[in-house]
């Protein structure tokens, strides 16, 4: 676990071995439950744990501690993603397994976090390796969770479930199934709702896709009011040129971010138009690649902590709109002569003052002018 | 330090440009025609004063370091911001004030001489020196005021090579008396446009007979000073380092062959003016193509030229929003106007947030945009790092203020768990409280009650005393609170009214079950008294109350001090029956009143 300090540098305040094989995937759950992280790993288990604050030395030193609360052991196989449930349904997990299972626990108290119940085993039939709760909380939207396969063998079966709950059955039954997505998936993601009616999945396979899910009117079968989707495939991008392996939205879901077997992460944005477009690629070691940030010169020599500011001015990677950006300007460009349209040290005091009336300059026609005062003999001998 | 300054000087900008945007929005929108369009106009000016002003300190922080990769990153920054006010200053022109065939070019002149400073140091260099005109740029200065139109400044010049050269005095007479004539157009309405131009062509006509004549045949100097009165092109082109770029090129031009040119004429110029300085040599750049967009009145080109070439969301988000405001792009009948408008400030806004202190500047910038503000606000401010009380409670004030009750809850919830993992009870119930988290408070009021039964005595004392009404949140607050209270009159040695809460924590069932062999412990005390404390009454209202707790206990599991707790039952007993004793005996006697 790593803690950012507070001139933004990140420290290693935690490391322990736990698991008897890799560990997969960690996650937070949301702060309003403490500090918790959920881990799993292919030792077939998956694990909840909370930070408990130690001595104050501790802090000082710069370490955290951490307690295992619980572990999930239904897993007869490896398990594959583990993530927390959007805070409005409560302290609750999903977890999904090569085998094919999706389980969803709850921990009823959300004081004690060593009491999980086994809420729902959903049976996939096609081995899971990710899955993504809808984060929307708008009452429109039943709880949903979409879940991605890896499933390599040759087969055109969809690699993308979605399960909604049905309040009727009080379970989870398959909603849709991505039927154009059948290569192994590797991530997939929702998009955090705007108060849209519709949702947008992000799927991390052999290219970086994005889905619209438009719920249409629910139909009411037997089983009632489980909900059918218009599904459109709003961008499709092979840029990485290899495997897609993660997917992540950032805070308003307007921009994505997608890494590759190509060592490089890329963002992509729509404009206002709804048009997806790559606005920025950044390689493993976080610098840009070339001639993909103009500002690259004011990234590099400012430390974190001031490239928010200067982003906010000049745009940062991520910001890029429409087109891959120009060249930086030229020496004796034109953009340079700009730079000496301030004289040296001019003799008035120019005021901050938004006003510029009150500045007097003895030229009438001129306006927020900062030269020096004596340019010209004004009315002399004219 | 340097960076302090490059960093300040950034943030001055943005928090000026944020007064003038609220400036902006709050403006009366009542007023019309002529007043809104100078209102909005001298938000214009505003803007680009704190543009010129960011740029000012830039540079001095560009002159006054001594790190190379410093100094060259914030003259960047000057050359970009210069670049910013000169393509705001166009706009201005042409769409804010929307200046009319006649002003227009007046407008675009001062234009031209505000942002082609390339010339500057010469003109100073010439007019210090002792004989001005027999400075070798002498002819150089005059030829830069004649292009920029500064026909006093150049006649003035002028003046001392006449004087200087008793030869020429007939030449310089009738030039000087041209420059003089030259029909400007005028800003007030003291002549109309029919009139300046029957003028100019007169004027324009003499111009051309003392050139025909010869006149000025003796002085190559004169005469092409006479030839751009005159608008020759390329007498005027054979100028081009005192030019330096195309639009002063096509400014000069209009001067002298279109001076009452009309704004949607300028396209036409402004294209042949680029083709002919360029000559095919350079190809347009960045700065180039938003200034053509802006010539052609395509606005939304403008926009979006400026948002490739600079990359930055604050120009054209604040730029946008201006333009909004003058209804312009609506009227252009672009579906998307308002829309970008609110696309461009949503993407700025966003960005301020991932800065530690000018979120808060974002907040009013999401205040304003009516589709997607308030939940892009949501989102945001969920995620603000809360690393101190302060910074919680600006944040919360900020949700208040705006009904946000969802985030207020979670915000609170989330400083109230950080104050209970750290053990601060007395935090985390202030945090629950102002959650209004009943389920938490209750909780933590549990825990201060288990302190107080492991410590004999209350952390947070301030807080639980001065509750409120807010003890009534949860059944177990209002116990903490009231049970605080019996300590306090107990304390102050009233002790009559504290014996009657007591009673009535456990009679109203205010107090769980699991605290009554506290409460009655407590009541040990009063018990003893040399005074008699309890009445009758209350007497046997307590051993009902020790009755039901003890029948309870032996239906329930024994406790691990059994001993103890059989000594406290016995001890208790024993004073009840003696207090009832004692007061049977005071309350049956007669006393005198």
């Amino acid at each position: 676990v790593w803690d950012k300090s507070e001139n933004g540098d990140w420290h290693c305040t935690a490391s322990w071995k736990t698991h008897s094989g890799s560990v997969w995937r960690v996650t937070w759950a949301h702060p309003e439950f403490g500090q918790v992280l959920a881990s799993c790993s292919f030792d077939r288990t998956a694990a909840v744990w909370e930070e408990i604050v130690g001595e104050s030395n501790d802090k000082l030193r710069g370490q955290s501690h951490w307690v295992k609360r619980t572990t999930l052991v239904d897993s007869r196989t490896s398990v594959t993603d583990v993530k927390f449930a959007p805070k409005h349904m409560g302290l609750m997990l999903a977890t999904c397994s090569a085998d094919g299972v999706v389980r969803i626990y709850e921990a009823p108290d959300v004081m004690n976090l060593s009491q999980w119940s086994l809420q729902h085993e959903i049976s996939c039939k096609l081995s899971c390796s990710c899955i993504s709760w809808n984060p929307s909380s708008s009452r429109a939207h039943s709880p949903m969770i979409a879940v991605g396969s890896d499933d390599n063998s040759p087969n055109i079966l969809a690699k993308v479930q979605i399960y909604e709950y049905n309040e009727n059955t009080r379970k989870y039954a398959k909603a849709e199934a991505l039927m154009t997505v059948t290569d192994p998936v590797h991530d997939i993601a929702f998009a955090p709702n705007l108060g849209r009616s519709f949702h947008i999945l992000a799927v991390a396979t052999k290219d970086v896709r994005i889905f619209t899910l438009k719920p249409l009117r629910k139909e009411l079968t037997s089983s009632g009011g489980l909900t059918k989707f218009e599904i459109h495939i709003v961008a499709q991008f092979d840029n990485h040129n290899s495997q897609v392996w993660r997917v992540s939205w950032n805070i308003t879901g307007t921009v994505l971010a997608s890494s590759g077997d190509d060592g490089c992460v890329r963002l992509w944005k729509a404009n206002y138009m709804d048009n997806w477009k790559c606005t920025g690629i950044l390689k493993g070691n976080g610098s840009p690649v070339n001639g993909s940030s103009q500002q690259g010169i004011f990234n590099a020599s400012l430390g974190s902590a001031n490239t928010s500011l200067q982003n906010s001015l000049n745009g940062s990677s991520a910001s890029r709109y429409f087109f891959p950006p120009l060249d930086s300007p030229r020496a004796g460009s034109r953009w340079s002569s700009h730079a000496q349209l301030l004289p040296p040290p001019p003799l008035i005091e120019h005021s901050c003052d938004a006003d510029t009336d009150n500045l007097q300059y003895p030229h009438p026609r001129r306006r927020c002018v900062s030269r020096p005062l004596n340019l010209l003999p004004e009315n002399e001998g004219v | 330090k340097d960076q302090d300054i490059y960093i300040q000087t950034l943030r001055k900008l943005f928090n000026e440009s944020h007064g003038i945007f609220i400036g902006l929005q709050r403006s009366d929108e009542e007023l019309a025609g002529k007043s809104r369009r100078a209102q909005l106009v001298q938000v214009s000016k505003n803007y680009r004063s704190v543009i010129r002003a960011c740029m000012e300190d830039m540079h001095q922080a560009a002159i006054s370091t001594r790190d190379p990769a410093l100094q060259s990153q914030y003259s960047t920054q000057v050359s970009i911001l210069s670049a910013m006010e000169l393509i705001w200053n166009l706009c201005e022109i042409l769409f804010v004030e929307a200046a009319a065939a006649g002003p227009l070019l007046l407008r675009l002149l001062d234009w031209v001489r505000l942002h082609i400073c390339d010339v500057d140091n010469m003109v100073r260099e010439v007019l210090s020196s002792e004989n001005p005109s027999k400075h070798e740029l002498f002819w150089n200065v005059v030829d830069v005021f004649v292009l920029q139109g500064r026909m006093d400044e150049a006649r003035h010049l002028l003046s001392k090579e006449a004087s200087a050269n008793p030869t020429s005095v007939n030449m310089y007479k009738i030039l000087d008396d041209l420059m003089k004539k030259m029909p400007m157009p005028s800003l007030g309405n003291t002549q109309t446009l029919t009139e300046m131009e029957l003028k100019w062509q007169h004027w324009h006509e003499e111009c051309q007979r003392y050139l025909q004549d010869g006149t000025f045949a003796s002085n190559s100097h004169m005469e092409s000073i006479c030839k751009i009165l005159l608008g020759d092109e390329d007498a005027i082109l054979e100028k081009k380092e005192l030019m330096t770029t195309w639009y002063h090129f096509l400014v000069t031009r209009l001067l002298y062959s279109c001076p009452t040119v009309k704004p949607m004429e300028l396209r036409f110029y402004a294209q042949s003016s680029m083709d002919l300085f360029l000559g095919g040599e350079s190809s347009p750049e960045p700065l180039d193509t938003i200034l053509m967009a802006a010539f052609e009145f395509e606005m939304h080109q403008v926009i979006k030229e400026c948002s490739i070439a600079l990359s930055n969301w604050w120009f054209v988000a604040h730029l946008t929003d201006l333009l909004d405001h003058c209804k312009l792009l609506q009227s252009h009948n672009l579906y998307f106007g308002s829309n970008m408008r609110e696309f461009l400030l949503l993407e700025y806004a966003s960005g301020l947030f991932s800065h530690h202190s000018l979120w808060q500047l974002g907040v009013d910038y999401f205040d304003h945009c009516p589709e997607y503000g308030r939940v892009y606000l949501e989102l945001h401010i969920e995620r603000i790092p809360l690393n101190t009380e302060q910074k919680a409670l600006k944040v919360l004030r900020i949700c208040e203020q705006r009904q946000m009750h969802e985030q207020v809850r979670s915000i609170c919830k989330i400083m109230a768990m950080k104050a209970l993992r750290n053990n601060r009870l007395g935090s985390a119930l202030s945090w629950s409280i102002r959650a209004k988290d009943a389920a938490f408070a209750t909780l933590i009021s549990d825990r201060f009650l288990k302190d107080y039964c492991e410590r004999g005595c209350f952390s947070d004392l301030d807080l639980i005393d001065n509750l409120g009404p807010s003890m009534l949140l949860s059944d177990r607050l209002t116990f903490l609170g009231k049970y605080r209270e019996f300590h306090r009159l107990y304390g102050e040695k009233r002790f009559s009214e504290a014996a009657r809460l007591l009673l009535m924590l456990m009679t109203a069932h205010i107090a769980p079950c699991s605290f009554w062999m506290t409460l009655l412990t407590d009541a040990l005390p009063l018990l003893e008294q040399k005074e008699v404390v309890f009445s009758a009454e209350q007497t046997y209202e307590l051993m009902r109350c020790l009755e039901d707790l003890t029948a309870q206990k032996s239906n329930k599991q024994k406790f691990q001090d059994e001993d103890v707790e059989t000594t406290k039952v016995e001890m208790l007993r024993l004073a009840l029956a003696r207090n009832l004793a004692r007061v049977i005996v005071k309350e049956g006697t007669l006393e005198g009143s």
